[in-house]
């Protein structure tokens, strides 16, 4: 090989150094998908990469379990993603990049996020913008229709009570033999979908979590009773220990349950699944003695703190945020928007089914009669501790293990540990 | 006279290869040589041991270092740097309880809960686990028809995943499983068996000795063919009763294997997770939940990762583990000599 040739191999390495490809930034996004979000996602991101050769965002597609489980050892190790959709605001603030001095218009963020930014900050912090909404939920019932009808009974109305629903499906369940008259998800998070009904606050005046007030007692008592009754079965808050999740969306399908209290995100789903099989609608939330709220909640991608990349991030951020491919987002995933502007204008579902679309605006007329004290619990930045002593311990009084009275005391014991905890410096 | 002399002789491969590993040994001579000269020949028998003592202190001594710091420090943070010390509190939040035989009593009931149902699990496990793995190698021993496609399919589910076992078993106790099927085939109710703690019990030891009884077999099985046969024509000469066979020649010559399979098995069976967590969850309530789940869950499963705590449990833990195998290379050494 001669010194031309040696010449012309330098010329053609510098020249691969210094093209495009090698310049492009990798950014990696954690996600989970409850339905086609992830798909829809995939599609957005790869239109934004068309626009912006420079920038890849890979999508590490997780269980939700590895969200709330794994996540947050891997961000306290510091070997987390560029960005992740979550659900637990409060306990990851701490982990969530503050994308303001990169965004192109801080304030476009701030008008239609604004009161769920609140939910993303650490405490204390007022300007920090860590991320949008993929959803906005809210926790309401679901019916099978259909076992209402074969079973004869009448389908309680609007304003009908926890007890009313909880009677009519116990008659349904006994005369078309369905195993769960009342199914309610082993979730603290849908759990307080029927304490804050009761007129649960959760939150004490410094604060701090105040778990067992009255209307946290009163929802406590009713779920001990109906399992007494036979209203729920013991197989979703009984079978399990601990803080595990189980959802009745399977038994739901299955046309096993006619009254599933579990919320807006199960539609599409549902939508899919169920299809022609039998006839489900979604019904407001019962009424209790305080009001006849659920509870809100919805899942975000944030950035993350340790983010080699921060102004990239925010591009991809921007873009994904931006209206029209938000609005676009929520249409294909049929979720309820967390995008004020777009909540204000409403979304034209695509390929929703008459009895989705139905369902859809049950669950948008539920956000805007969602108690204050349900909004204030769910942007706590400890709700997640009380979420999960309350199913841990109730757990142990649906199976017969301990009392209602000792579960509640040990609720209380169990967050003030792990506040406690929490704030160790 | 031919000019082709005899064909030369083919080079044994052996002579090759030998001659190749005392070149590469040749190599290593002279450092050899000067590591000798520096740290003698006594010295030596350590430097031959130094990349095992590397290997274990990396993966297992420093681990366990770690987790001992960590059960004296605080806080949600993961590196010890930034977690507060708190001395021995995880230790004493553990410890602190009424009355040792009732978990309630405790601040950390669920971790005492998880000892409790972990002693019930080991004792019902190994008297299930050693009685039927001995019958099945006492018969697997015999000279029945296919002996050998018996003792693969008693092997077999050693070889799956305890993930996958717990899975199988799930789909074959639910409401709608397998077995409710059969049930309600013959006409009777179904059982809701995760429901009932005496059930789930019952099931999580079913389970574990189904999967791990074939691995415990063929050490009895071992052991029992490695009797002399000659004992069993001279009783067989004298006449001697089946039992009398069993209970005066085989199970005193078995004895060593069967106290090496007691205690591998409750070893085995204070360390249970993953299948019992897979099938029962730790339900119904906190019936089935073990002392290593509670140590998973509050370390990662809780939404405030406790892990001064957790690590202060395990620790507890493999103090228990630790005097068990201390008892494994007591009864080995007794049985060597």
């Amino acid at each position: 090989m001669n010194r031309r040739h040696w010449l012309a191999g330098a010329l053609v390495a510098a020249a691969l150094a210094s093209s495009p490809v090698q310049a492009q930034t990798t950014l990696r996004m954690t996600w989970y998908s409850d339905g086609n979000e992830g798909e829809v996602m995939r599609d957005l991101l790869n239109r934004f990469e068309a626009g912006n050769p420079g920038i890849k965002v890979v999508l590490d597609t997780v269980p939700f379990k590895a969200i709330n489980e794994n996540l947050p050892v891997q961000l306290a190790a510091g070997q987390g993603p560029d960005m992740a959709r979550i659900v637990d605001f409060g306990g990851l603030a701490k982990f969530a990049l503050d994308l303001r001095p990169h965004l192109a218009n801080a304030g476009y963020w701030e008008q239609n996020f604004g009161p769920f930014l609140e939910w993303m900050r650490e405490p204390g912090n007022t300007t920090a913008i860590p991320g949008y909404m993929t959803q906005l939920t809210v926790t309401g019932p679901l019916v099978n229709k259909t076992l209402f009808e074969q079973a004869g009974v009448a389908i309680p109305g609007p304003k009908a009570t926890w007890e009313d629903w909880a009677r009519a499906s116990k008659a349904v369940a006994d005369k078309v033999k369905a195993p769960y008259p009342v199914a309610l998800d082993r979730s603290g998070h849908r759990f307080f979908g029927l304490a804050v009904s009761q007129g649960a606050k959760m939150i004490g005046a410094d604060g701090l979590p105040a778990p067992a007030d009255e209307g946290f007692r009163r929802a406590a008592q009713l779920i001990v009773d109906w399992h007494k009754a036979g209203v729920m079965s013991k197989e979703l808050w009984g079978s399990v220990s601990g803080t595990a999740y189980r959802g009745a969306n399977e038994e739901f399908k299955n046309a096993q349950v006619p009254f599933y209290l579990s919320g807006s995100w199960q539609i599409a789903q549902f939508d899919k699944t169920v299809g022609n099989a039998f006839d489900w609608i979604a019904a407001p939330t019962p009424c209790g003695p305080a009001n006849c709220s659920g509870m809100p909640g919805g899942a975000g991608v944030i950035g993350i703190k340790a983010t080699k990349h921060p102004a990239e991030v925010a591009k991809v951020m921007d873009f994904l945020a931006s209206e029209p491919v938000l609005s676009e987002f929520y249409a294909r995933t049929l979720f309820v928007p967390g995008h004020i502007g777009i909540a204000k204008k409403g979304v034209a579902y695509q390929g929703a089914s008459p009895q989705a679309a139905a369902a859809l605006k049950v669950f948008g007329d539920a956000v805007a009669a969602l108690d204050p004290a349900a909004y204030r619990i769910q942007g706590n930045a400890y709700s997640r501790i009380v979420f999960n002593a309350a199913i841990s311990r109730l757990g142990q009084a649906v199976a017969g293990e301990i009392s209602l009275d000792d579960a509640i005391k040990r609720i209380d014991s169990d967050v003030a540990q792990q506040v406690a905890e929490r704030n160790k410096k | 006279m031919s000019e082709t002399g005899p064909p030369p002789r083919a080079i044994p491969r052996e002579s090759l290869a030998s001659r190749l590993i005392q070149a590469v040994a040749g190599l290593l001579d002279r450092p050899m040589a000067w590591i000798q000269r520096a740290v003698g020949g006594r010295g030596m028998a350590y430097v031959f041991l130094a990349p095992n003592i590397l290997f274990f202190g990396l993966f297992v001594f420093l681990p366990i270092g770690i987790n001992m710091a960590m059960s004296l420090t605080g806080g949600t943070n993961l590196f010890l740097s930034e977690r507060p010390f708190v001395g021995t509190d995880h230790y004493r939040s553990l410890m602190q309880c009424g009355s040792y035989l009732d978990p309630a009593s405790c601040r950390e009931d669920h971790f005492w809960k998880g000892v409790s149902n972990t002693l019930k699990f080991t004792l019902f496990q190994m008297v299930a686990m050693v009685g039927t793995a001995l019958v099945t190698a006492l018969v697997l021993n015999r000279k029945i028809r296919g002996r050998g496609f018996f003792r693969a399919v008693y092997f077999f589910p050693v070889l799956l995943s305890p993930v996958v076992v717990a899975l199988i078993w799930k789909w074959i106790l639910q409401r709608d499983g397998l077995l409710n099927g059969a049930i309600t085939l013959v006409g009777g109710e179904k059982i809701l068996f995760f429901v009932e703690p005496g059930w789930a019990m019952f099931w999580a030891v079913f389970v574990s000795v189904w999967a791990h009884m074939g691995f415990y077999t063929l050490i009895l099985l071992a052991g029992l063919q490695a009797i002399p046969a000659d004992l069993y024509e001279a009783a067989e000469m004298d006449g001697t009763k089946p039992m009398r066979v069993l209970t005066r020649i085989t199970l005193p010559l078995l004895w060593p294997n069967l106290v090496v399979v007691l205690v591998l098995v409750l070893i085995k069976a204070v360390q249970t997770f993953d299948e019992v967590f897979v099938l029962t969850g730790g339900g119904p309530g906190t019936a089935t939940l073990m002392v290593v789940q509670y140590i998973y869950e509050t370390a990662f499963a809780n939404q405030v990762q406790n892990f001064g705590l957790a690590a202060a449990a395990s620790m507890l833990l493999g103090a228990v583990l630790f005097a068990l195998t201390m008892l494994q290379l007591w009864i080995a050494r007794r049985k060597a000599a």
